[in-house]
């Protein structure tokens, strides 16, 4: 479906990633975002209060992250596309609901833009650690969808990518920003609405009568049903049947949750996206995403140019994680080298998945600023000896 | 105390309120002699009689005995997570304003862990039924302390008596801004029923406070009897005092209980003040999500 214009601001635009994400949730046809304030993520919250009014859509500042998340978990269910952002404190604060949206199979973003923690840490400063928690912070077994833009335009465009996968995939999709590339300003280009394909909500075409609301169709998805249109059905965070009664058993909770990690697990090739570059006969690749994939750019040069062959793996979608293909190169390669602005998270993944056939080195940075470029230079060439 | 007798032979019929309840899922999970089933029941008939049109009403529960009341009415159910209905409904309400959205849940669900929800909510009049009932302890859990618990009335955390002071929630209801405040106990099933029937025609932030026998946990806990023997209580000891001013109508332990409408104002709702607004400021290019949702629709 096109998107409706309403929403989408044509034009060539200077303005940071925080904007652009805001106008990438408008022009994806986001119409309900529930909100509290916290740096750096605030202006995003800014930019859609200003403009929700003019565009049919609702904003409002809840009391906390709790009722923020949970709101739009309510929303969705209406059939609006829903969206909430935060910062490290209060993602921490929407895990819980994040999982209800999880069990509940509802469409949402959650955006995270990412400052140094833990705690309150370091609140205008970058960080990229929350990216595991991103993966794992809700209790339970679950799956996610976590993508990473490294640039206000990627911000914009990856926004229309991640409502669209919440709806192929009836998940919550998290929107792993951070600090640098929410502030930075750059040139953003909006595309005409009739240029943007957005996924409406898949409603069911059942009638009341023989509408179950959790039969999953080939891709393990079930129909919407939306509140309202004379459904009534029900729903919960229990382990539920296919009507989405609650049923405390072995039994239902093999079907229900298996199917709720399978939905993903299987369809995840559909789902992974990364840039690769240089891979081929590599002796080193990097492993990077965010920011970071940014700063890296001058440390890939600087060691090209005194020959090294590095290839590059820039995730785009952080989760699902391109295990297979970092299997492959781990036969071939050296070593992985992973900048990240944490003390080693997705390098566990990538060590993981190397299985012991290429070491995963991290370059750590603490956070609050970016990596030295020479320190992940340095890095590489350590790694290519 | 109360006789157990048997139970007389009776022709099979279907329950009054069955085509508002999910009969495939009775029989329920709440225990003999409790309340929840009653406040349940007075729901269903004051659905029925207020005509509010089924299709467009949703009851949102948080987790809890009476979190269970999503599950049991035929109506779009959300059984949702601890402390959170409020907020859940709030999203519901918002994305499609034309909806009824009810919240049923119990004391320590909305005003213990779902607290800042339920005084912010009032405090925007947003536009919400909430059904609050009170049974004074934590139950699905076990019987623990509850922030509505009265003191010394014993808990299975506080064994030797509750020490804390208890919310008064239909003064925290009405201090905070709520359009319709009004408490009854589960033996007054026609107030009660009139009182939700009214409230479920009115706007804004309603709340209604239902005080609940808890025979298996509470009653038990501080050896008050059967829900029978709690039932008699109510009988001897409710005094009707509509229009009471809420500073008043504090509940001390096994203490008179003051019922009533205590407050029924006209107010704007959260949603008609947010439109005046945007349509003093911003005029013609004011665009209100529509009543329908906002979900998108347009060309393929």
């Amino acid at each position: 479906m096109e998107a409706d214009p309403a929403g989408v601001l044509t034009g060539v635009h200077y303005f940071d990633g925080d904007y652009a994400c805001g106008e990438g949730a408008m022009a994806a046809g986001c119409r309900f975002v529930a909100g509290y304030p916290i740096t750096p993520s605030t202006e995003v919250v800014e930019r859609i209060s200003q403009r929700f009014p003019l565009i049919g859509g609702t904003f409002i500042q809840m009391e906390d992250e709790l009722a923020s998340m949970a709101a739009i978990v309510g929303a969705s269910w209406t059939g609006t596309k829903s969206m909430t952002v935060t910062s490290g404190p209060g993602f921490s604060l929407m895990m819980e609901n994040i999982g209800l949206a999880a069990m509940m199979e509802v469409p949402c973003v959650v955006v995270n833009v990412q400052r140094g923690g833990p705690s309150t840490g370091l609140p205008t400063m970058v960080g990229q650690q929350d990216i595991m928690q991103a993966r794992w912070g809700s209790h339970g077994d679950y799956e996610v969808i976590a993508f990473s833009p490294q640039s206000p335009q990627e911000a914009f465009n990856l926004m229309i990518d991640a409502f669209n996968i919440a709806e192929v995939y009836r998940t919550p999709v998290m929107f792993m920003m951070d600090e640098c590339v929410g502030h930075m300003s750059e040139k953003v280009v909006i595309p005409k609405a009739e240029e943007i394909q957005v996924v409406p909500r898949k409603l069911t075409t059942k009638s009341p009568d023989e509408f179950l609301p959790y039969v999953p169709d080939e891709n393990l998805v079930p129909d919407f049903a939306r509140a309202g249109d004379g459904y009534k059905f029900h729903t919960t965070g229990l382990t539920h049947d296919e009507r989405g009664y609650p049923e405390m058993s072995v039994r239902c909770q093999e079907k229900c949750v298996r199917r709720l990690v399978d939905k993903l697990r299987l369809n995840a090739d559909k789902i992974i996206r990364f840039e690769e570059e240089k891979t081929e006969g590599a002796d080193v690749v990097l492993v990077t995403y965010g920011i970071t994939a940014r700063v890296a750019r001058m440390a890939i040069d600087m060691v090209r140019k005194k020959g090294v062959k590095v290839g590059v793996i820039r995730l785009i979608v952080v989760w699902p994680f391109p295990e297979k293909r970092i299997r492959e190169l781990a036969g071939k390669i050296k070593a992985f080298v992973v900048p990240e602005i944490n003390y080693g998270q997705l390098v566990l993944e990538v060590e993981r998945c190397a299985a012991g056939k290429a070491p995963a080195i991290l370059v750590s940075h603490m956070g609050g600023g970016v990596h030295n470029p020479e320190d992940v230079a340095d890095a590489i060439m350590e790694a290519a000896k | 105390m109360s006789m157990v007798i048997d139970r007389p032979e009776t022709e099979e019929r279907e329950h009054p309120s069955a085509p508002f309840l999910r009969m495939d899922r009775i029989p329920h999970i709440w225990c003999p002699g409790c309340g929840i089933g009653v406040a349940l029941k007075c729901f269903a008939t004051a659905l029925e009689e207020s005509k509010v049109d089924l299709d467009k009403t949703a009851i949102v529960s948080g987790i809890g005995c009476s979190g269970r009341a999503a599950g049991y009415m035929k109506l779009d159910g959300f059984h949702t997570t601890h402390g959170r209905a409020i907020p859940f409904a709030i999203g519901l309400k918002m994305g499609r304003p034309e909806l009824n959205v009810v919240v049923f849940s119990g004391d320590g669900d909305l005003v213990g862990i779902g607290g800042n929800h339920f005084i912010h909510t009032a405090r925007r009049n947003q536009d919400l039924l909430v059904i609050m009932v009170n049974n004074f302890n934590y139950a699905m859990t076990g019987g623990q302390n509850a922030p509505t618990t009265p003191a010394p009335a014993k808990t299975s955390t506080m064994p030797y008596g509750n020490f804390e002071l208890p919310f008064n929630v239909a003064h925290l209801a009405a201090s905070c801004g709520a359009a319709y405040v009004a408490r009854w106990t589960c033996l007054q099933v026609r107030r009660m029923t009139k009182s939700f029937k009214e409230a479920l025609l009115k706007k804004g932030f309603r709340f209604i406070e239902v005080i609940a026998p808890c025979a298996t946990l509470y009653a038990r806990l501080n050896k008050l009897g059967l829900g029978l023997d709690l039932m008699r209580f109510y009988h001897e000891n409710t005094e009707i005092r509509h229009g009471a001013d809420t500073r008043d109508v504090a509940i001390g332990f096994q203490d008179k209980i003051i019922c009533g409408k205590f407050v029924d104002i006209e107010k704007p709702t959260h949603s008609e003040l947010m439109h005046a607004h945007y349509r003093k400021i911003l005029g013609d290019r004011y665009m209100p999500t529509p009543p329908e949702g906002g979900m998108l629709r347009g060309k393929d």
